[in-house]
Order: structure tokens, then C-alpha cells, then sequence
């Protein structure tokens, strides 16, 4: 067996910096502790760098049996998933320093679960996708339940940890049959072995790949598996709760592109349907039961199932035609990175928030305009951005599943009108912290001061999304070049 | 870069430059900010001034648009849409107004800064406004088109929400959601005519609208597709002119706003649906504008008589005027109803004396309220014409110019749109019925009526009899240099529109006689 090293040096490196961390902390004296944080982040940016230098140097199906590969799905994604780990060790710093946490603990789990995240866009076979999902869930358990003290971050955490191992419980019985029935584990060749199959191994098929769909669905939250997430991200540290919404959703997200538009995607007129349901249940229920949250991480929870509703709308258009299913996956990635950016930000200002108003009800935003106006108008964007609303990146993000919806014909017409009209609701509650910032008056005038790194990575994120605003081609270009071969 | 290819987009975006501009300047230095607020609006008048002056008005063209000052480039090559903007006779009167109006706001911001100040923000979202609202008349790519569509959405939301009076959250919300709630079926139905289109040698689609209208005035749409699709289209239009029944959100957003919110508002942004119809909805389907004509027609005619009979019952100033300009703009549809030169000339017409007239209006509106802090017809209690002569009698004509007097500007509108009802398009059009449109007409004829009566009723109210004793002594100023400045422009133009009304019309007859010819007249 061969091993391409230049192709797996990324996960070499972000491997060795979590040995490192989790020695040198035993080193650190307690007062030194947040030394950590620097340590994990030098070595993101080096996995970061390693990442990048695999741009422009082909396709790498090389490593162990084509279990691991490298193009340029893996590369957008893993460079996606090293900017949120350097983002949320940044806006970690302050919380976990000031907070009375076991810090050096805390950056090895997430480094773990981003160690997960780094696998999840390479792997290619059943297996793989499995050890990368569990990677990135495992530590998540723990950290969920980070805030040892609060019962909310206990039920957070066991709730999360239940349903995460379920759900995987249920997974795996489906990888396991599909195996069975096509006696392969890697995509490509599990995608020609289902098309061999007829009668009542058809339908076990089915029957494995409903599994499959259903224990993803547990851990992107779609609704009816998605109770989990608002109790979690609650009782999580605020950064912990970045972590779940953007990384470790895109990760499931991520594994899901590859079976449904590679592994399973001859099989789509069995599970198209299903996809229609959990899209349009999924974003009209995350909408409205947001409608109803005033407490500021809930309804980041609530707004991230609604959005993880307008992802899934791409897997229920594909159909027979390559070009629909490529505009479609091209929907799919590019949405999930601009809503990266966009709840970045929206988590990163959250967590600036929380050191000054724990409870982090949308009235604590009151009068931020005044308070801190950066982090207002940053916040500002972000909702906007949210909403899909010009003049921020989120609008071209929804923009592109329009377009692939309408190209679709019949049932993408129908959930593309389903998608605006759960657009316009969602305006209802991103407005209201706004509002709230700008509108109204804090009974606490005093001026707002968040910590540097977190105002630093707020800027960045709000520049980006309004330069995506005016150049939305670079960003159209990341999603249309992590082609997957889709369409089988 | 030439100034043909180079004029629009300098024009259309110097307001984002200096909306970054005012952003940059340190705090506490208001003069400064005004400053750059009124020097960019000035800088973009002349600007659109100098278009306007070198735009060769006797080109011709086969098919519409006929553009000049052309930048068509690549912009989003992943989806096809292009940054593609250029201007044409119908376009140049409004994108002409849009920055008149600006320019004027800024001025007046120079005095006035409605509570409670922030007055960098205030100019920054100002300037964005206006790049948005101008960005719409003079792009031609669809996306392009949207962008500029729902940038204006924004700033105005803020306007309104920080900046307006009493109920100003619950108004600028409800304007948000509804314009939004129309705008993204328009989109919906611009990504219809994007796949059903046509494709160029290299199996692309394309969102240009030189081509769509190409296409789509050559029959290239099925009758049922252009059913569906001007349905979606036509909603985000007529929420934004709005048509009754889609008019809620326009008395709220117009009453809350700050006065200059409120200029701008009605000045330009209703004209953006006007303008879509006329620019989109009617060349790209003309079969669907044809099936549609009687309900536009009908919807049109309701809006004229509902808005006068609601002004009538008003007690609060500026809700009238809010809800006069339903009624005008349902002058400005049912001329686009009519699928006439004459009908749509009057619409093109109607939408810029409208611009001019209520822009005035609601300056007059905001000074009133500035001396009397309230605007309450009934707590002014009448006397103006007593207490602040000039300012009475500038309110009085420009009241009676929007009451459609012959020689003001507000007449030629109304006049052309009924004379259009009076013989709609029936030589060419199969499916127009006479009689349905002379119906219209004379629900218009009434529609005038009354309006000169609500006006009148009003400037009763407000001007005449006796002034209260409690105003006589409160040391009402009457109109400041400030005003004269930002006004006096108005007015002229109201005169001079009314006198000569071929500035507008000779503009616009070619691009509306090219769209007129697709319904094969």
C-alpha cells in the first residue's frame, strides 16, 4: 500500500499539534494555561498552510487504497474547516481563560473534533465517513457539557451525547447492510454495486440508505431528529455552540454530499421524496419556532435548523440529469461556506456579548449601536446576511439553490417558493436583534468593550461577506469546481 | 474608459464612495458629514445633468431598449450575470430625478437632522439609497436589476426604524417584509425567464435584459409560462407602487419616516414598480401584459377612488399625502394598463410629476411639523396663511399642482392616462374590452374629483379661517434659506413641467413607441 504523504501532511500536522497541546499543558503552570489556545492555533495555521499547498497539484486518489483523497472538494473544504478552527480558537481565548475552565483539555477536544472535520472531505469510503463523524462528534459530547456547574450544560451535553450515539447506532446498521449487500465499502464502487441490485435486495437497499439519511440527520439537525440542538447549543459554551453550528454541521453536511450525489445518487427516486419532506419540514419549523425565541444562542439553534432546511433543498432536486445535480451540489457547497461566515460571526459576536450579559437574552443587544458600534454594525450584517438579503454575501448563497430549484422544474419550482416565503419569515426574527441594537436604548450605557481577537475576527467576517456581496464569482468558483464527479 | 462607457457607473455608485467617506470621519465633526453628503449628491446631479445634456436623443433603434452610455462586462461568470448598465429615454428622467431629489434631501439635511441625530449614519444610509434607487433605472442585467432593487431595502428600513416618529419600528417592519415578500417572486420569476430564454452558441442562458426582450417581444415564451411569470414579476412590482389591495404598508412607512425619508420614498422608490412594469414585466411577456391589462386596469381604478375617499377621512397630515400618492400612482398603472404610446407616455409622465409634486409635499409636510410639532389637521386648527404667508402659500400651490391643474405638472399625467382608458390598445391587442377601460376611465374622471376636493378640503383646514391662539405668539418662523434652497428647484420644475411637458415626453416617446410596437402597434 502506498501513501502519498504530501496529501495526508495536513492531518499529520493538526495530529501531532493535538499531542503537543495536550502535553505542554501539563507543563503550564495554571496561571499560563491560555498558552494553549497559541500553541493550537499555530498549529491550525500550519495545517492551514499544508492544506493550501496541495492547490494546483492535481487530483491525489493515492493514499491507503483511495480510502483518502485528495481534490478539490477535500481542499475548499478542509481550508473551510481550518479557517472556523482558527475563528472559534480565537474567540475561545477570553471565554475559557475567564470562565474557570480546564482550558489545555478543552483546545485538545476541539482539535480532535476539528481533526474529524480535516478527514470528513477526503474520505471516500463508508468507513472513513464513519471514523471521521464520530471523530468529530466524541469530543464534541464533552465539550458540550464544558460548563460543569450549570444544569442546562449537563442536560446540554447528556442530550447531545444520547442522541449522537444513536443516531450513529443507527448509521452504522445501514453501512453495515450496504456492505453486505454490495460487498464494498468505497463510494464509487458501492454507487456501481446498488445498481446491480434487484427485487428484495433493492429494497433492504432502501431500506439501508433511510438509516443512513436518518442517522446524518441527527447530526445536521434536520427536523424530525433536530430537538437536540437548541438545548445543547444552550447549555454550551458560546464558542462550543460556534463549533456545533458551523463545523460540525458542515462536517455531516460534507459526508452527506459524498454518499447521496456519489454512493447513493442512482438510487435518487427512493430518497428524493424523503429529502422534499425533511427540506420543507425542516426550514418551515426552524423558522417559526425561532419566531418565538428571545434568548439569543436559542435562536441561533432554531435559525441554524431553518438553514440547514435551506441545504438539504439541493439533495431533493437531483434527478437523472447531470447538469441539474451538478448546479445542485454546486448549491449545496457554496451555501454551506457563506453560512460558515455568517454564523461565524454571529457566534463570535454572541460570545463577545456573553462575558458582560451571560444570560444573553436579545434585550442585553439593547443599545449596542452606541455601546460598541463595530460589533453592532458587524452583527447587523451578519443577520442581514442571514436573511439573504442584499447587500451581504447571504443573498448569492441563496441566490445559487433558487437558481438550481428553478432549473430543476416541477418540485424544485415548488420548494424554492417554500424556501422564499421561509425567507421572508426568517426576516421576523434576524430583525430583531437589529432592533434591538440600534432601535432601542440600553438601561447600561457604559461603553461596550469586546476582546481584541474577537473584534478582529467579527471585522474580518463582515468584510468578507460584503466583498462576496460585490465579487460573488470567487466564491461561485470554490463551489463549482468541487465538481464529485456528481451524477455518478 | 470613455465618458460613454464610464458616465453611469461613476454616476450611479460615487454615493457608496462617499458613503464610506462620511464613515470615516471622526466623530463629532457634523459639518463635515453634511458636507460630504451635499457635495457628493451635487457632484452626482451634475454628473446625470452632463448624461442627460451629451445623450444623443435622435439615435434609433429597431428593438427596445435603445441604450446608450453602455458598460456591459463580466461580472458573475459561474451564473451568466453580467454588469451590464446603460441608460435610454425612458431611463433618463428618473435617473435625472433620482439625484435631484438626493441632492435637495442633503440640503435639506444641512439644517435638518430629524431626532436623534447620528447624523453619520443618517448620511451614509442616505447615500447608499440613492445609489440603489438609481442603480435600478439603468441596469440591464436582471441580477444587476435585483440587486440594485433590494439595496435600497435596507438603508430604508433604518431610515424609517431609527429615524422616524412615533410607530416607526411597527412601519419599518411591515415595509421591509412586504416589499421583501413581493421582491423575492420577482426573483423566482426572473430565474423563469433566465432557463426558459434564450441560449447563446455556447448553451448558456443569459440574464440580459436587451435579450430577454428580444426574445420575448419575438413570441419566445409560451402563453401559459407568461401567465405564471408575470403573476410572480408583476407582485414584487405592485407591492412596490404599490396597487391597491398590496398598498398597506405605504401610509405607515410614508407617515413614520423622516421627512426625507419620505421625499425619497415617494420621489423615486414607488417609481421603481412603475418603471419595472414598463421596463420588464411589459416587453419581456407581452402576452401576459396583454391577459393582465383589464385586472392592472381595474386594480388601478379602485386605487384612485379608494385613495381618495381614505384621504378624505384622514386627520393626520401626512397620512393624507401618504395616501394621494396611492391614488396618482394608480393614475401612472392604469396608463400602463391601457398599452398605449399615449398611456404609457403619461405614465412615464406621471411618474416623474408625482416625484416632483410629493417630494414637495412631504418638504412642505416636514416644515409644518418642525413649527407646529404636531400634524394633526385638527391641532394646526388653520391660519397658516395667517401665521407663515409664504410657506402657506407655497404648500397651496403645490397642493393644488398635485390636484392635477391644468399648466402644473400634475395634470398631464392624469389627463394622458384617462385619454389612454378612453381608447385602449384595441387595434393591435386582441382582448381589450372598450368598454371595461371607459369604465375606468370614468371611476378616474371621479377619482379627480375627489382628489381636488380632499386637496381643497384641506387646504381649508390647514390655511385658512383664523389661527389659533396658540400659535400666534409662538414665534413660528416662516420659510428659512435652507428651504427656499432645497425648494425652489421643485418648483420651478412643477411650472415648468406643466408648461412645457414635452421635456419629458419628447425623452421618453421613442423607447415607449419601440414597447408599444411589440404589442404590434
Amino acid at each position: 500500500m502506498t501513501i502519498d504523504y504530501h496529501a495526508i501532511l495536513p492531518v499529520l500536522i493538526l495530529s501531532g499539534t493535538i499531542v503537543i497541546v495536550l502535553v505542554t499543558d501539563l507543563f503550564l503552570s495554571p496561571r499560563h494555561r491560555s498558552a494553549s489556545m497559541w500553541v493550537a492555533f499555530a498549529g491550525v495555521l500550519a495545517t492551514l498552510v499544508a492544506v493550501l499547498s496541495l492547490i494546483g497539484k492535481g487530483d491525489r486518489p493515492g493514499s491507503f487504497g483511495g480510502s483518502y483523497q485528495v481534490d478539490a472538494f477535500t481542499i475548499v473544504f478542509q481550508t473551510f474547516f481550518m479557517s472556523a478552527a482558527a475563528v472559534v480558537l480565537l474567540i475561545s481565548y477570553r471565554y475559557f481563560r475567564e470562565g474557570g475552565f480546564y482550558q489545555g483539555e478543552y483546545y485538545f477536544l476541539l482539535l480532535t473534533s476539528f481533526l474529524g472535520c480535516l478527514l470528513m472531505p477526503a474520505s471516500r469510503d463508508l468507513l472513513m465517513l464513519f471514523l471521521s463523524l464520530e471523530l468529530v462528534s466524541a469530543p464534541g459530547f464533552l465539550m458540550a457539557a464544558f460548563r460543569k456547574s450549570d444544569v442546562k450544560g449537563n442536560e446540554g451535553g447528556l442530550k447531545f451525547f444520547l442522541i449522537g450515539v444513536l443516531s450513529t447506532a443507527v448509521m452504522l446498521y445501514g453501512m453495515s447492510l450496504i456492505y453486505g449487500l454490495t460487498g464494498h465499502l468505497q463510494l464509487a464502487a458501492v454507487s456501481a454495486g446498488l445498481q446491480q441490485l434487484s427485487g428484495a435486495k433493492e429494497t433492504l437497499a432502501n431500506a439501508a440508505i433511510l438509516f443512513v439519511v436518518v442517522g446524518f440527520a441527527f447530526k445536521i439537525s434536520a427536523v424530525p431528529f433536530q430537538f437536540w440542538a437548541p438545548d445543547t447549543y444552550e447549555g454550551s459554551p458560546v464558542p462550543v455552540a460556534a463549533f456545533l453550528g458551523v463545523a460540525s454541521s458542515a462536517a455531516g453536511f460534507a459526508g452527506l454530499l459524498q454518499l447521496m450525489f456519489v454512493a447513493f445518487v442512482h438510487e435518487y427516486a427512493f430518497w428524493v421524496p424523503m429529502f422534499v419532506a425533511l427540506s420543507l419540514v425542516t426550514m418551515t419549523l426552524g423558522n417559526l419556532v425561532a419566531l418565538q425565541q428571545r434568548q439569543v444562542v436559542r435562536l441561533l439553534a432554531y435559525s441554524g435548523i431553518a438553514q440547514t432546511g435551506y441545504i438539504l433543498l439541493p439533495f431533493a432536486l437531483v434527478s437523472a440529469d447531470p447538469s441539474i445535480n451538478h448546479s445542485a451540489f454546486q448549491a449545496a457547497v457554496t451555501y454551506i461556506l457563506i453560512y460558515g461566515i455568517m454564523n461565524l460571526g454571529a457566534f463570535a459576536v454572541t460570545t463577545a456579548i456573553s462575558s458582560r450579559h451571560p444570560l444573553l437574552q436579545i434585550q442585553d443587544f439593547a443599545g449596542l449601536a452606541k455601546r460598541a458600534p463595530l460589533l453592532a454594525m458587524a452583527m447587523t450584517v451578519f443577520m442581514v446576511s442571514l436573511a439573504g438579503v442584499p447587500p451581504t454575501g447571504g443573498f448569492w448563497a441563496k441566490l445559487l439553490i433558487f437558481q438550481a430549484g428553478i432549473q430543476r422544474g416541477g418540485v424544485g419550482v415548488l420548494l424554492a417558493v417554500a424556501m422564499v416565503i421561509n425567507s421572508v419569515i426568517s426576516v421576523g426574527y434576524y430583525f430583531l436583534i437589529p432592533r434591538a441594537m440600534i432601535f432601542e436604548d440600553a438601561e447600561d450605557q457604559t461603553p461596550f468593550r469586546s476582546p481584541i481577537l474577537v473584534t478582529a475576527v467579527v471585522a474580518v467576517a463582515m468584510v468578507a461577506l460584503l466583498v462576496i456581496f460585490i465579487v460573488p464569482n470567487a466564491i461561485y468558483r470554490l463551489g463549482e469546481v468541487t465538481s464529485l464527479g456528481s451524477g455518478g | 474608459m470613455t465618458w460613454q462607457n464610464s458616465a453611469i457607473t461613476i454616476t450611479t455608485l460615487l454615493p457608496i464612495v462617499g458613503a464610506l467617506g462620511v464613515l470615516l470621519v471622526p466623530r463629532g465633526d457634523d459639518r463635515l458629514v453634511k458636507g460630504i453628503g451635499i457635495a457628493i449628491t451635487g457632484v452626482c446631479l451634475a454628473l446625470a445633468i452632463a448624461i442627460a445634456a451629451t445623450y444623443d436623443y435622435s439615435a434609433t433603434c429597431a428593438t427596445p431598449p435603445c441604450l446608450q452610455f453602455v458598460l456591459n462586462v463580466q461580472w458573475i461568470p459561474v451564473i451568466g450575470a453580467r454588469y451590464h448598465v446603460g441608460i435610454d429615454g425612458i431611463s433618463m428622467p428618473l435617473y435625472v430625478l433620482t439625484f435631484l431629489l438626493g441632492f435637495l434631501c442633503a440640503v435639506y439635511t444641512g439644517r435638518y437632522v430629524p431626532e436623534p441625530g447620528r447624523i453619520k449614519a443618517f448620511v451614509a444610509l442616505t447615500l447608499l439609497l440613492i445609489t440603489g434607487m438609481a442603480g435600478t433605472f439603468v441596469a440591464f442585467d436582471l441580477i444587476l436589476f435585483f440587486v440594485f432593487w433590494e439595496l435600497v431595502l435596507v438603508p430604508m428600513y433604518f431610515l424609517i426604524g431609527v429615524w422616524g416618529s412615533a410607530n416607526r419600528q411597527y412601519a419599518s417592519i411591515k415595509f421591509f417584509l412586504y416589499t421583501l415578500l413581493g421582491s423575492v417572486f420577482m426573483l423566482l420569476g426572473f430565474l423563469a425567464l433566465y432557463f426558459s430564454g434564450p441560449v447563446d452558441a455556447l448553451g448558456k442562458h443569459t440574464f440580459d435584459l436587451t435579450a430577454l426582450t428580444a426574445f420575448g417581444a419575438g413570441g419566445g415564451y409560451t402563453h401559459l409560462f407568461q401567465l405564471v411569470v408575470f403573476g410572480a414579476i408583476a407582485l414584487g412590482f405592485a407591492v412596490k407602487v404599490p396597487m391597491w389591495p398590496f398598498h398597506t404598508w405605504l401610509p405607515d412607512a410614508h407617515t413614520e419616516a423622516p421627512t426625507i425619508g419620505s421625499v425619497l420614498l415617494a420621489g423615486v422608490m414607488l417609481k421603481m414598480g412603475t418603471y419595472g412594469f414598463v421596463r420588464i414585466a411589459l416587453p419581456v411577456l407581452p402576452q401576459g401584459a396583454v391577459a393582465y391589462a383589464p385586472w392592472i386596469g381595474g386594480l388601478a381604478a379602485i386605487a384612485i377612488v379608494y385613495a381618495a375617499l381614505a384621504c378624505l377621512a384622514q386627520k393626520d397630515l401626512k397620512r393624507l399625502i401618504a395616501f394621494s400618492s396611492v391614488g396618482h400612482m394608480g393614475f401612472v398603472m392604469l396608463g400602463i394598463a391601457t398599452l398605449t404610446t399615449i398611456g404609457i407616455q403619461a405614465a412615464i409622465f406621471g411618474m416623474v410629476a408625482h416625484g416632483v409634486i410629493t417630494g414637495m409635499l412631504f418638504f412642505c409636510v416636514g416644515s409644518i411639523y418642525d413649527r407646529y410639532h404636531t400634524r394633526q389637521i385638527a391641532d394646526i386648527g388653520g391660519g397658516m396663511a395667517e401665521i407663515m404667508p409664504k410657506l402657506s402659500g407655497i404648500f397651496a400651490f403645490v397642493a393644488i399642482a398635485s390636484l392635477g391643474l391644468p399648466g402644473l405638472a400634475g395634470f398631464w399625467g392624469e389627463v394622458m392616462a384617462l385619454l389612454g382608458a378612453f381608447s385602449p390598445n384595441t387595434s393591435t391587442v386582441a382582448g381589450l374590452n372598450v368598454g371595461l377601460f371607459r369604465a375606468f376611465m370614468i371611476a378616474g374622471g371621479i377619482g379627480t374629483i375627489l382628489t381636488a376636493g380632499y386637496f381643497l378640503w384641506m387646504l381649508q383646514r390647514v390655511n385658512m379661517g383664523l389661527a389659533p391662539e396658540r400659535w400666534r405668539d409662538h414665534g413660528l418662523r416662516d420659510i428659512l434659506t435652507v428651504e427656499w434652497v432645497s425648494w425652489v428647484p421643485l418648483l420651478v420644475l412643477i411650472l415648468v413641467l406643466g408648461l412645457i411637458p414635452s421635456i419629458v415626453l419628447n425623452s421618453t416617446e421613442q423607447g415607449v413607441n419601440l414597447i408599444v410596437k411589440i404589442f404590434g402597434g
